[in-house]
């Protein structure tokens, strides 16, 4: 039948493109197959890494408020602005010179020997340097919230679906309720609760305590105060994104639950618990791993506004600031590397996943 | 339409009605099958408050954005939900809020799922060289993120309108969901009724308008609430960090007029409590529906089983 469609398909489809079920596989450990999957992986990371290095090169142009216009406007209000502003203007936020095509080359230039150009609002700080103060921040932040709420969702994920109909099964509909939370609403609660007005816990913001004389380093006073701080931004974290792993990892669940490799397992009457953890939320890890693509990017986003509320000193709230500033080199910079940061992040998991189910590495 | 693309698995119940009723009677006892589920009636009933306050709003709150002195009030009968720092009725403002939220979830979700729709489907239907530059297309949609690009944008766009939000939120959101179209339209693509049309010599477009698209209704109508959701809460972010024009009503909005008049140091929870409770809870409302409709068309997600068992396959 697969062949048959195909011919009436009549389409431009290379034969054999695809392994179709019901035509014979080989074995998905083939010779090469492995650095196969690495190189077209790597390929699609690069294309996605060129577009969004092209679209950031590119918004700026394509929208009506040019940024040097913008500043000009703002400088004129002030007073009258010299002849030659404009060229030193578009020079400093690294907008290029010459046409679009020699504009393009400049910018790709400048992003290879890393020259991001200067920050406006702190100036004349370099771009990349106001990042590297706060990218290790968030790295660690979200990194470490991100890593507690996936395994906490996972966990309860699989005692909901192994144990379905009970109440801790019950539950799970409330958790759409956190997920469907504004990150940042959840941290101006916790901040009312805990920070400002009923318990006078944790502190109100910034990344350590800034007025007592603690050095940044790996010293003790640093790490405790850093963690202090840290506490309400992770719970923020974990709290708003732990509800989708937990449900994604329930379905998954139950419906492996009734695959007859399970069945076959517990007539075989092995322990329910080898057959729930080695058999059943084995398997169904799988899509929950797979999705991390999508959730590291609504993580990121939400950690956004959520270092604003807090006025965590990473790399969402540089963001936001900039924008407030109008420093349009940093946010350029900004979003590359966040982009940069999911995409690295995206590539890892792939790559994982790639070894952790072989059946990725063959077809599609 | 619904009826139609469901009656394969009822068909048994209906056999011996009169035929112009049957796809009603089918359809009717379908969804009151369906109603049985708790997480749908809940879950409709809250979207439905949300809709009919996001009709009546205005009415019942002429002016929201009236001034008084009677500055940071607690709750009380004669302000629900206390007042703001400017002495406006908070309870007036998030009714009033409520249209205009969900207008952009609304529209911004639609759009963004026609585009996934055409996307997806016309990719894999088609196939060949164009599904593979539509799904290289929104992958690599899907792994930029999309919340700093949006910010990115509206920092260059500044005084951006209503549509350009939208826009930008629709322009940013299809790739999930396109995906997921493309999936299924890769599997529905071989089944035999398509094959049949095919065989027929039907045009594409009649075949992906009349046999595919119908049977990945259910589909389409859980991505797009998955868009409406997606859409409201990123227009509330957006709003709240002042990246885009902050004189429409919107919760977003209220958000940010609470956190910029330091409700939270004035200990005024009445104004920035309500507006993101009105987000999770309408977020709730329209992800309880989803997974009612998922356990609906995915049987072994269900906790109890259903009296009449499904019959795939007797009305073909």
């Amino acid at each position: 039948m697969a062949i048959a469609s195909e011919t009436a398909a009549g389409d431009a489809e290379a034969p054999g493109r695809k392994l179709r079920p019901g035509t014979p596989r080989r074995l998905p450990f083939r010779f090469g197959s492995r650095s196969r999957f690495v190189a077209r992986k790597l390929g699609f990371y690069l294309v996605a890494a060129w577009a969004a290095i092209t679209l950031d090169f590119f918004l700026p142009r394509l929208i009506p408020g040019n940024p040097v216009e913008l500043l000009l406007a703002k400088m004129a209000q002030a007073g009258p602005v010299p002849p030659g502003e404009q060229q030193v203007l578009s020079k400093l936020l690294g907008l290029g010179t010459g046409n679009l095509v020699q504009q393009y080359w400049q910018y790709l230039d400048g992003l290879a020997h890393l020259r991001l150009g200067l920050s406006v609002s702190d100036f004349p700080t370099p771009v990349s340097t106001e990042i590297s103060t706060s990218i290790l921040w968030t790295l660690v932040l979200v990194g470490t919230a991100t890593v507690i709420s996936f395994v906490l969702g996972i966990a309860l994920g699989v005692l909901a679906g192994a144990k379905r109909g009970s109440r801790l099964d019950s539950i799970v509909p409330a958790t759409t309720l956190l997920t469907a939370m504004p990150y940042f609403w959840l941290a101006l609660i916790l901040l009312y609760l805990f920070a400002t007005n009923v318990w006078h816990v944790f502190p109100l913001g910034n990344g350590y305590n800034t007025n007592s004389e603690i050095s940044v380093g790996f010293n003790w006073p640093f790490i405790a105060s850093a963690v202090q701080h840290a506490t309400l931004p992770a719970v923020t974290i974990v709290l708003s994104s732990v509800g989708g792993w937990l449900l994604g990892m329930r379905n998954m669940m139950v419906a492996t639950l009734s695959e007859d490799y399970v069945v076959a397992a517990e007539a075989k009457g092995l322990k329910s618990r080898k057959v729930m953890i080695g058999y059943a939320a084995r398997n169904a890890v799988l899509p929950s791993l797979s999705g991390f693509a999508i959730s590291i990017g609504f993580v990121v986003s939400g950690a956004i506004a959520m270092e604003y509320v807090f006025s965590y000193p990473g790399i969402g709230y540089k963001l936001v600031t900039a924008v407030a500033n109008e420093d349009y080199p940093l946010l350029q910079a900004i979003f590359l590397v966040i982009t940069f940061a999911v995409l690295g992040a995206n590539l890892i998991v792939d790559m994982l996943y790639g070894f952790i189910d072989p059946r990725t590495r063959i077809g599609r | 339409m619904t009826a139609q693309n469901i009656s394969a698995a009822a068909a048994g119940t209906a056999a011996g009605l009169p035929a112009p009723d049957e796809g009603t009677v089918r359809f009717t006892a379908r969804v009151r099958e369906a109603f049985r589920s708790r997480r749908l009636v809940a879950g409709t009933c809250i979207v439905g408050f949300f809709v009919l306050l996001a009709i009546i709003g205005p009415f019942l709150a002429p002016n929201p954005s009236q001034l008084s002195s009677a500055t940071y009030r607690p709750p009380s009968a004669a302000h629900w939900l206390g007042t703001t720092q400017t002495g406006q009725d908070v309870f007036s403002q998030l009714v009033v809020s409520t249209r205009a939220s969900l207008e952009i979830g609304v529209a911004a979700g639609l759009l963004a799922t026609v585009i996934s729709v055409v996307i997806g489907i016309t990719g894999g239907y088609l196939g060949g060289l164009l599904d593979e530059a539509l799904s290289l297309l929104s992958n690599v949609v899907l792994v930029i993120p999309t919340f700093p690009l949006i910010i990115v944008t509206f920092a260059y766009v500044r005084q951006g309108s209503l549509t350009a939000l939208i826009l930008v939120i629709a322009l940013t959101s299809w790739a999930a969901s396109a995906r997921v179209l493309r999936a299924q339209t890769l599997s529905v693509r071989n089944r035999e009724y398509v094959l049949a049309a095919r065989a027929s010599g039907e045009r594409a477009w009649r075949i992906v308008l009349v046999e595919i698209l119908p049977n990945e209704l259910p589909i389409i109508v859980s991505q797009f609430i998955f868009a409406v959701i997606f859409a409201i809460l990123t227009q509330a972010t957006i709003a709240f960090l002042g990246v885009v024009d902050v004189s429409q009503l919107t919760w977003g909005n209220m958000l940010y007029f609470a956190w910029n008049d330091e409700a939270l140091q004035s200990g005024a929870w009445w104004w920035f409590i309500p507006p993101g409770a009105c987000i999770a809870l309408l977020g709730m409302g329209l992800a309880l529906i989803n997974f009612s409709m998922d356990e609906l068309l995915n049987p072994r997600l269900r906790v109890y089983r259903p009296v009449r068992a499904g019959r795939k396959g007797a009305a073909s």
